[in-house]
């Protein structure tokens, strides 16, 4: 009985150990079956498998916010020449250097660059690069450990800094000067001494005048120059007791322009004359906030017209419109390509810059009329190195003097902005 | 304190912006992003402002027999059609997150067949408006005008087909009076210059602008203060 235990133990292990012999051998089969599939569909080595590119040259992109690095790599010998077969490259990328790569990211053939912005921040990452050919492939070397990390302090824009640094002092200064009493002289803008000539006018008829602070809201600097000429405006409006139209586009304009016009009626010791209905909304649509000034210019005739703000295509209707109706128009905005059409339909328009000058024009502020002073240098400054860029280059190109190149390129640098 | 509150915000974000362009490191390297994200949260709260303006302004013209108070009417029906259809998404897909422009919902359907054809009129009228504009500019009073009109003409006859007929035939020595070779540069050099001109002009009034607006100097949001 004991004999037959131990006969049938035996058997048993000797059927265990061949079934796992075959288990084994069963798994060694079906793994080489399938790696001859793999190999079937990319062989690794091949005729057809192109020269692998160089080894990736790695580094964390600088002065940025991180999570970004930048590889570059030799293109394969047959990607533009050789067999000419490569087809594009796959990024791969490994936290080890001997780890699994995943593919981050592909590029098409002839490119040798590529910003890998997944990356986490302090992870080392090791990258390859696979060079396609078809179903062949071929990957290069591992690059050399990289991680990126975020910059305090963007040096490539440290032109910029500087060319700010030296506005804003000028400005300040004379700020500062102008709040100290001195006497400072601020050339005469036709289109401003008209304000006076406009209201007038409106007066002496006895009708309105229309008032458009432009179409964008309150986060664009033009908007936020015609509400403040707005001010000025209003208060003198006020004194003269002429009814004022403020009809805007934007919600957040409708509220600052409205408390602007409240404040200078109590400036003007004429909070009686002021109402709501002074500022009122109309419509965010470009076209329909259009068709509604047109509709109010042709029926209620105002004597005055002002379009002081950003403008697009709207501007020459406008414009046309007031003009059909003999109003005396006034128009600013920093839009170039909108400013032909307001010289050509308005009887004054404040080009660009004059249009920011404007309120500290209207206002006589010391400290603004500082600030154009301060501006005004700044376009002393920028004519200088306009002036040295052009004699500089003009040096170089007639003499071919390195130095030259050298300054030219200088002043070229120093004013190119990098975002 | 009521005005000095906000001149201290506007200076502190005012600074922290323009420190931003130069710090790319969190959180400065977010911050122009997410404020602008704030802005369109208080953008949206201000429509209701908006709307709300709208209505009262519209009623009270009604209310008091204004003139042309009949137009208010449809104003505000517009107004209310529009904000219910939208709303309800009328004709489109039920619930929170079916589209209220979806195919076949009545305000994509008052969206195409009527106010993109009121928008398109109303640009169209800018046809007209060039024509007449161009005419009142470039009669050639003066000494400018003519130069303007003598420059208009150059251009527009140069940028077309005929521009390259006229003067096809001049001699290699005179290809510079070719017609679209001075429409070109015109276009490439003095208009650029006073293009790159007018750019800096205002480049440098936004700084003293925001410069005014950031020290408190200048503040439309709080009303003109004196």
């Amino acid at each position: 009985m004991l004999h037959m235990e131990r006969a049938c133990l035996h058997l048993g292990r000797a059927s265990l150990f061949c079934g796992a012999l075959i288990l084994v051998f069963s798994v060694g089969f079906l793994s080489t079956v399938m790696a001859q599939e793999e190999t079937f569909e990319k062989p690794l080595v091949s005729e057809q498998t192109p020269a692998p590119p160089g080894v990736p040259e790695v580094h964390d992109t600088p002065y940025d916010a991180g999570g970004s690095i930048t590889i570059g790599w030799t293109l394969s010998a047959d990607d533009g020449g050789g067999k000419n077969i490569v087809t594009g490259y796959d990024i791969l990328r490994s936290t080890s250097i001997d780890g699994e790569y995943q593919v981050v990211s592909s590029v098409t053939m002839g490119v040798n660059r590529y910003v890998d912005t997944s990356a986490q921040d302090h992870t080392t990452y090791y990258y390859r690069i696979r060079a396609l050919a078809g179903d062949f492939f071929i990957d290069s070397p591992p690059s050399a450990a990289v991680h990126s990390s975020q910059q305090w302090y963007n040096v490539e824009r440290s032109n910029l800094l500087v060319i700010a640094a030296i506005l804003s002092f000028f400005i300040i200064f004379y700020i500062t000067r102008a709040k100290k009493g001195k006497k400072l002289f601020i050339r005469r803008i036709a289109g401003l001494e008209a304000v006076d000539e406009a209201v007038g006018r409106a007066t002496a008829m006895g009708k309105s005048i229309l008032y458009v602070p432009g179409i964008q809201d309150l986060d664009d600097v033009q908007t936020v120059a015609g509400i403040t000429i707005l001010g000025s405006l209003a208060e003198m409006i006020a004194k003269y007791d002429t009814k004022l139209d403020v009809p805007v586009s934007r919600s957040m304009v409708l509220a600052a322009a409205r408390e602007t016009v409240k404040q200078a009626y109590l400036s003007a010791g004429r909070p009686d004359a002021y109402s709501d209905e002074i500022v009122h909304y109309v419509t965010d649509e470009q076209f329909g906030y259009v068709a509604f000034l047109d509709g109010t210019m042709v029926r209620n005739k105002p004597a005055a017209c002002f379009y002081l703000g950003s403008f697009f295509a709207e501007s020459l209707i406008l414009a046309e419109t007031g003009n059909s109706i003999g109003a005396i128009q006034v128009a600013g905005t920093a839009q170039p390509a909108q400013l032909p059409f307001f010289v050509a339909a308005c009887d004054y328009t404040l080009i660009g810059e004059e249009l920011f000058a404007a309120s500290a024009y209207l206002s006589k502020e010391p400290r603004a009329l500082g600030s154009l002073k301060g501006a005004d240098a700044g376009k002393v400054l920028a004519s200088l190195a306009i002036g040295f860029g052009v004699i500089f280059e003009t040096l170089r190109v007639l003499t071919g003097s390195p130095a030259m190149a050298k300054v030219s390129d200088f002043i070229i640098r120093l004013f190119s902005l990098r975002f | 304190m009521r005005r000095r509150i906000p001149i201290i915000i506007t200076f502190v974000v005012g600074t922290a912006l323009i420190l931003a362009m130069f710090i790319p490191h969190a959180p400065f390297s977010s911050l122009d992003e997410n404020l602008s994200v704030y802005f369109d949260i208080i953008a949206v709260f201000a429509f209701i402002l908006g709307g709300g303006n709208l209505i009262r302004v519209h009623l009270v013209k009604i209310q008091r027999k204004k003139v042309d108070w009949p137009y208010s009417i449809v104003c505000i029906a517009g107004f209310l059609f529009m904000l219910i259809i939208g709303f309800f998404k009328v004709g489109g897909p039920p619930g929170l997150r079916g589209d209220f422009l979806a195919e076949g919902s009545w305000f994509r359907f008052m969206f195409e067949a009527v106010f993109n054809p009121l928008q398109a009129t109303m640009f169209s009228l800018l046809a007209f408006f060039v024509a007449s504009a161009a005419y009142r500019a470039f009669r050639a009073k003066t000494k400018e005008a003519t130069i303007l009109l003598i420059s208009a003409f150059i251009i527009l006859v140069g940028r077309t087909p005929i521009g390259h007929y006229f003067t096809f035939w001049l001699p290699k020595q005179l290809e510079f009076l070719h017609i679209p070779t001075l429409a070109n540069w015109i276009m490439g050099w003095p208009n650029t210059a006073g293009q790159r001109a007018i750019m800096i002009g205002i480049a440098l009034g936004v700084i003293a602008t925001s410069l005014r607006i950031i020290l408190g100097i200048e503040r439309p949001y709080l009303g003109a203060e004196k």
